[in-house]
């Protein structure tokens, strides 16, 4: 055609293989700066909120790999996290393994949780979805709670040892926690931008915007689903187990409640549902504030942070339904070829 | 003569109590441009989504080159070669143009890079690679048309199924298709468009197939078509026997 032939092909120079060069740019000097933090913030609490603030952006991302990028939205996760959490404790508690290993071994065991209540669940639609995995996390913490063998209602506590990277403990220093935090996120980070330059990435992000259109596209949209379910659910896992080690105490309640549900969605739906840094803006927003307004009003019960969250997420919803990182200007927009 | 490279045998399909194909039979000749029309209403993108995959026919068969394809999933046609254009455009709306394309291309080449080279020679021979980088969201009604059309053909198909891609052009964009769908005929393509607009369709098909109220009215070459006495009535109306 002749409007084709006056524009020679290279004056689209790669812009979607740029683009992904210009991200990893980008993530280096951001993630050598935030392993600085702890030089700035010497305050233990403060660098309690810090390790809770990447925490939930690690768990955020895991979540925005299915939720975000394939358009599952899960509000069970916390069933995956509290797998993890318990699994750890299990094998460290009862058996000697190290948490290093407990990562691993919750991480498979969520993924194998996660395909067997895939295979029923992702022939549900919407909002079917969304309550099929509310109503089989509430029925997993039902089950701990009254399964003996991991500590019922009282829950696992771990046993006090020396300060070790090889245990996770450490009782003073709040840095070691701070940097496997940041190291968490930083590979979820580092994954889900795998994923978005792979044939997994395009295929889940079709399935999310058009089901239709990508099955006529040759898209394997129920592998799809199943295979962001795997990953969603393995790193889940896998901050539950670090959570686990963090706080060296678990109960049902205290890593399965619906609570943990809703913080995993939320960074991601306040900073940018399918985007690469919007689940830590949403967690560097959202969890200071909960912690914050926890510790004015005191307690957890309250359920006031739950409010919050309500009303920050209706607020984003009204104003700027794709998140606080679309305020940004697109970097998209350079990738805009031939003119 | 070879085998007719899709066979549509006695194809039936309700929703509820409405017919909206009833015994369809027809064939698609290798290398051909074949028409589907028939006015609003007819059955004929219910027919394509039969083919391609979208739904089960409740009742009867389709054959690609001989082989039963009834049952294929969608996903599993677009890989023997079958894709398709809706008639109301459905492009990813989170992507760029040339994202859209790769998911497309993603089917022949697994790699991304290969599967960018692909899409972007694609976007090209469409005539869109100067908006390969823009949202999809934000291209205007006629660039749709050719994004659908740019993300089927990344697919490689044999048999492209195109759903009214000329509706709404104006006469300059409507030839410029006209060209576009000739040429990828050319590169050995098989076509079957639907369309309404008979003064588009016509002069660039080789047979037409003429779909009312669900059956097969008529088959043949545009010619014998426009001067079939049940056509006339049916569909052309007042507008064509005037001609
Ligand atoms: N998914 C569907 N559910 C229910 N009815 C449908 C569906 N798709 C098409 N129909 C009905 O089938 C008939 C044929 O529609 P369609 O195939 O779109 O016709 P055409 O493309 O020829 O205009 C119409 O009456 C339409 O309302
Ligand atoms: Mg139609």
């Amino acid at each position: 055609m002749a409007i084709a032939k006056a524009l020679p092909l290279a004056t689209v120079p790669s812009p979607f293989l740029a683009r992904r060069r210009r991200q990893l740019l980008l993530a280096v000097p951001v993630f050598a700066l935030l392993a600085l933090l702890p030089l700035l913030v010497r305050d233990v609490y403060l660098q309690n909120v810090l390790v809770l603030t990447l925490m939930y952006a690690a768990l955020s991302q895991s979540w925005n790999i299915l939720g975000g990028y394939c358009g599952q939205i899960s509000l069970g996760h916390a069933l995956y996290f509290g797998i993890g959490a318990y699994t750890t404790s299990v094998l460290f508690v009862n058996f000697g393994i190290l948490p290093w290993g407990g990562m691993l071994a919750g991480g498979v065991l969520a993924v194998l949780v996660a395909l067997l209540l895939g295979y029923p669940c992702f022939k549900l639609r919407g909002h079917y979805f969304s309550i099929a995995t509310i109503v089989i996390a509430e029925i997993g913490l039902l089950l701990v709670h009254n399964w003996d063998y991991v500590g019922a209602a009282m829950g696992i506590q771990w046993p006090f040892g020396p300060d070790s990277w090889a245990t996770l403990q450490f009782a003073r220093d709040k840095v070691p926690y701070f940097h496997l935090a940041l190291g968490l996120f930083a590979i979820t980070w580092l994954v889900t931008w795998v994923i978005e330059g792979s044939r997994w990435g395009f295929w889940w992000r079709a399935v999310k915007d058009d089901t239709e259109a990508a099955q006529s596209l040759g898209v394997e949209v129920f592998r799809s689903k199943m295979a962001a379910a795997a990953v969603s659910a393995f790193f889940t896992a896998v901050g539950g187990a670090f959570y686990a080690a963090f706080v060296s105490y678990i109960d049902p309640e205290s890593v399965m409640s619906f609570r943990f549900s809703l913080l995993f969605a939320l960074p991601a739906v306040l900073g940018g549902i399918g985007t690469l840094w919007g689940p830590a803006v949403g967690a560097a927003v959202l969890i200071p504030l909960t912690e914050i307004t926890r510790s004015y009003l005191g307690g957890n019960g309250s359920g006031l942070d739950l409010v919050i969250y309500g009303v920050l997420i209706m607020l984003v919803a009204l104003a700027r339904p794709e998140g606080l990182l679309s305020l940004l200007p697109r970097p998209r927009a350079a990738g805009e070829g031939g003119r | 003569m070879s085998a007719p490279l899709l066979e549509v045998r006695d194809v039936t399909r309700r929703f509820g109590g409405l017919v909206a194909n009833s015994h369809v039979s027809m064939e698609v000749r290798q290398g051909e441009i074949l028409g589907l029309i028939g006015p609003n209403g007819a059955g004929k993108s219910t027919l394509f989504n039969l083919i391609a995959g979208a739904f089960p026919p409740s009742a009867g068969q389709i054959l690609l080159e001989g082989r039963d394809i009834t049952t294929l999933p969608g996903t599993a046609r677009c890989g023997l070669g079958i894709a398709r254009t809706f008639q109301v455009p459905r492009s990813f709306d989170s992507m760029t143009v040339l994202e859209n394309v790769m998911v497309g291309a993603f089917v022949r080449h697994p790699r991304a890079h290969a599967a960018q080279a692909a899409a972007l020679e694609t976007l090209d021979y469409v005539g869109l690679a100067a908006r390969a980088g823009a949202p999809a969201g934000e291209l205007t009604p006629p660039e749709k048309r050719r994004l659908e059309m740019a993300r089927a053909l990344a697919t490689r198909p044999r048999l492209l199924l195109l759903d009214e891609v000329m509706t709404g052009l104006t006469p300059s964009e409507a030839q410029k298709g006209v060209e576009l769908v000739r040429r990828v005929r050319e590169a050995g393509v098989t076509i079957v468009m639907v369309e309404h607009v008979m003064e588009v369709v016509m002069p660039l098909v080789d047979r037409a197939v003429v779909l009312h109220l669900g059956e097969v009215l008529a088959e043949g070459s545009p010619q014998q078509v426009v001067r079939d006495d049940g056509v006339i009535t049916a569909y052309l109306g007042e507008r064509h026997r005037a001609a």
